[in-house]
């Protein structure tokens, strides 16, 4: 409780406030247990809850199997089953597009909480990045049941498969609080978001490796941040079969610092407006 | 240092109430308003006129030059009018809402109960709820835990601890909010109107809980509609009309201020526009014709509300009954019910109507009013525009309290002749 500031607090109009970090930091429980509620409430709701989890990703991994890699007959990369391949992209494409699409339904979703008591109004697009690791988890179960069954042990690559996660992750909440501070503001929004995760679907490379799109334009394609996460990925997965193409991946980098700074400029500086307006 | 907890200085909050706010917080909309005034602008920029800012949004002020202070251990009742703008200076106050002007200086930590129960969630247990409730509210999972017995005590649902909240009676689920909140420990407290819930025994064990909370050198500002309670709680009131502080000092002053303009009947009220009427005033009538916000059940409700209207024709006027939970419970619609539509002379308008005597459980209720056009889009929307409380409510000779809470709805059923029981001609055939 002593973290808590007894100090004085001054409320003014367009008052920067420079304890929001540190208030931020001070409200992590509120995080943590807002994240703990969407959980438990996924897992409670849901009939099938944890069932669900798995017969998603590996259906849809079934499908685009067979559309891409046995009727279109695109190639994969290395040796690497076509399966695994479809599944190293499946896996961070649904986090991203979980904790986007949550994210950016969040505020709204509790207004309930931004109108009736104060705490950093981050912590809500943020709490969905929980829900979409557990998710997460539950799916590298399936795609290590699926490289075992094909005789695949992952190599030393693997071990830096976290750094691709924080990265999924980061490209992620950029716009998920770009969308959020939005959708408060124009609610039609948010049936926007649904349609920008389709596309999002057929402009990375998940069903496909990017290395079919031709060297010429490999550049311009890494522009879509998902690249680089996907490739990441493949890379940390399927190792020396797919190298990273790297002056795309410091691409998407940038691409994703930028989102990321658009996302939280906006959010804060919308903040302080939201319970007017919700 | 002195002993000045709270000090607010020139506090002024501005909505923006754009003309019906369902349709202006479309993005098309807003994208064809901003090309419209784009235009308009660069119109007057060519004509050398000043720039006028978007028209169709209104600025509405909420609160205006609010100056006061709060001292250490000191118990302030916040007293107004519907919209004088109670809340909305309790929500500056708790960091929800941003003042448009002034300052507000605070020294201490801080919680608010706008409402009790504040991100309960049906789905999970009354204990999952303790905790996540209490995070809301700012304690930290180390307060809850210990805690944990005390609120579990307090509440007196003990049994019912790993239940579902959905399958809580509405008395028991108050009880539960209430005794979190009941645990806070800050040394500055905002509550906004949560003891209108809960049975008549569980809103004394509240208002001891609060006296307490003040007997322990904590400062509390505290908004009700039960001036009983205000006036048994603090001893110093601050009245606010329209945005404006209007009264600060001893309770029973303040209590005095308000019920004259009650009284008065007639109050301005600043419920803003709709784009083709205007509901402008609101009030429940007692015998006397005087404004009241109590109801006695089973008899006449009389209900008086001015409105502006325009040219259109064929606006309704249509009132929707809530209960404290916001459930709805009954309406009128002045077009379908009636066939009586507002006048389409512009003007201003005063309907008087009598609804027929329900018998109401005793507790909180309101009414929602609204003019809406004949292709149903609602003009002008005053949600509590008229709220009224009933305070006791005995069907029958014994006593008997026939309350909300019970959870058997809110409203005694009525005999129109007296119960008849007697042998069935079935039974008397066997
Ligand atoms: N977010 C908002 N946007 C526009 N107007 C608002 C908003 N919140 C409150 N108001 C208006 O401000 C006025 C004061 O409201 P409030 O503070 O809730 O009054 P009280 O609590 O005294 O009944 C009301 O007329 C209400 O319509």
């Amino acid at each position: 409780m002593n973290d808590w500031p007894s100090e004085r607090l001054i409320l003014e109009a367009g008052r920067a406030d420079r304890r929001y970090w540190g208030d931020l930091w001070r409200y992590r429980e509120l995080f943590f247990i807002l994240a703990w509620r969407d959980v438990a409430l996924r897992y409670k709701q849901t009939v099938i809850g944890l069932a669900w989890a798995f017969v998603r990703p590996f259906m849809t991994m079934v499908v685009f199997t067979v559309i891409f890699g046995h009727i279109a007959k695109l190639p994969t990369e290395g040796t690497a089953p076509y399966a695994v391949l479809v599944l190293a992209g499946l896996l961070p494409w649904t986090l991203v597009s979980s904790i986007f699409s949550d994210g950016a339904n969040s505020v709204l979703g509790n207004s309930q909480l931004v109108s009736k008591v104060y705490f950093p109004r981050l912590i809500i697009p943020l709490a969905p990045v929980i829900v979409g690791l557990i998710d997460f988890v539950v799916s590298l179960v399936i795609l290590f049941g699926v490289m075992a069954w094909y005789g695949m042990a992952p190599g030393w690559h693997i071990l830096l498969l976290p750094v691709f996660i924080a990265l999924a992750v980061l490209v992620a909440i950029g716009p998920a609080m770009w969308a959020a501070a939005t959708i408060v503001k124009y609610r039609d929004f948010r049936f926007v978001i649904p349609f920008v995760i389709q596309i999002g679907l057929y402009v990375s490379p998940v069903g496909f490796s990017a290395k079919i799109v031709p060297p010429g334009w490999q550049l311009l394609y890494s522009l879509n941040p998902m690249v680089g996460v996907i490739d990441g990925f493949r890379w940390a997965i399927l190792g020396g079969e797919s190298p990273l193409f790297l002056p795309g991946f410091a691409l998407s980098l940038v691409v994703t610092a930028g989102m990321l700074w658009l996302g939280i400029r906006t959010f804060r500086h919308t903040e302080r407006g939201f319970a007017d307006v919700i | 240092m002195s002993d000045t907890v709270i000090r607010a200085t020139g506090l002024g909050k501005k909505f923006l109430i754009g003309h019906n706010v369902e349709y202006s917080a479309m993005l098309g909309e807003a994208a064809v308003r901003r090309a419209r005034n784009m235009v308009r602008r660069a119109a007057d920029m060519l004509c050398g006129r000043a720039l006028i800012e978007a028209d169709e949004i209104e600025e509405y002020w909420a609160l205006r030059d609010v100056d006061f202070e709060v001292r250490r251990g000191e118990v302030v009742s916040i007293i107004g009018h519907n919209g004088a703008g109670k809340t909305t200076l309790l929500k500056i106050l708790s960091r929800i809402l941003e003042p448009t002007t002034g300052r507000v200086e605070l020294s201490g930590r801080v919680a608010s109960l706008l409402e009790i129960g504040t991100g309960f969630h049906p789905e999970l247990t009354g204990r999952e709820n303790i905790f996540l409730n209490g995070a809301i509210l700012g304690m930290r999972r180390h307060e809850v835990l210990a805690k944990f017995n005390q609120i579990v005590d307090f509440s007196g649902v003990e049994k019912f601890i790993d239940t579902p909240l959905k399958r809580y009676s509405v008395g028991m689920y108050a009880r539960l909010a209430f005794s979190v909140a009941a645990h806070l420990e800050t040394e500055i407290l905002f509550v906004d109107e949560v003891l209108a819930v809960g049975d008549a025994e569980f809103q004394k064990r509240c208002l001891d809980r609060m006296s307490e909370v003040a007997n322990a050198g904590r400062s509390v500002l505290f908004v009700s509609h039960n001036l009983a309670a205000a006036a048994a709680l603090t001893r110093r009131g601050i009245v606010l009309k329209s945005g404006r502080l209007i009264f600060d000092g001893p309770i029973d002053g303040a209590l005095a201020q308000y019920t004259a303009s009650l009284e008065k009947g007639k109050i301005e009220r600043s419920w803003g526009r709709g784009e083709h009427s205007a509901i402008v005033s609101a009030d429940l009538l007692d015998a006397n014709g005087l404004p009241t916000t109590t109801y006695v059940p089973g008899t006449p409700f009389n209900l008086q509300v001015e409105v502006e209207t325009s040219t259109l024709p064929g606006l309704s006027l249509e009132f929707l009954l809530r209960d404290a939970n916001s459930l709805p419970v009954g309406f009128y619609s002045s077009n379908t019910f009636s066939e009586v539509a507002l006048p389409s002379m512009p003007g201003r308008y005063s309907c008087t109507l009598a609804l027929k005597p329900l018998f109401l459980a005793s507790g909180d209720y309101s009414f929602d009013l609204t003019t809406n056009s004949m292709t149903i889009v609602v003009d002008h929307k005053v949600t509590n525009a008229i709220s009224f409380r009933v305070a006791a409510s005995n069907p029958s000779t014994i006593a008997y309290d026939f309350k909300q809470s019970l959870g058997n709805g809110v409203i005694a059923l009525q005999l129109a002749t007296p119960l008849v029981i007697e042998p069935s001609r079935q039974g008397r055939a066997a």
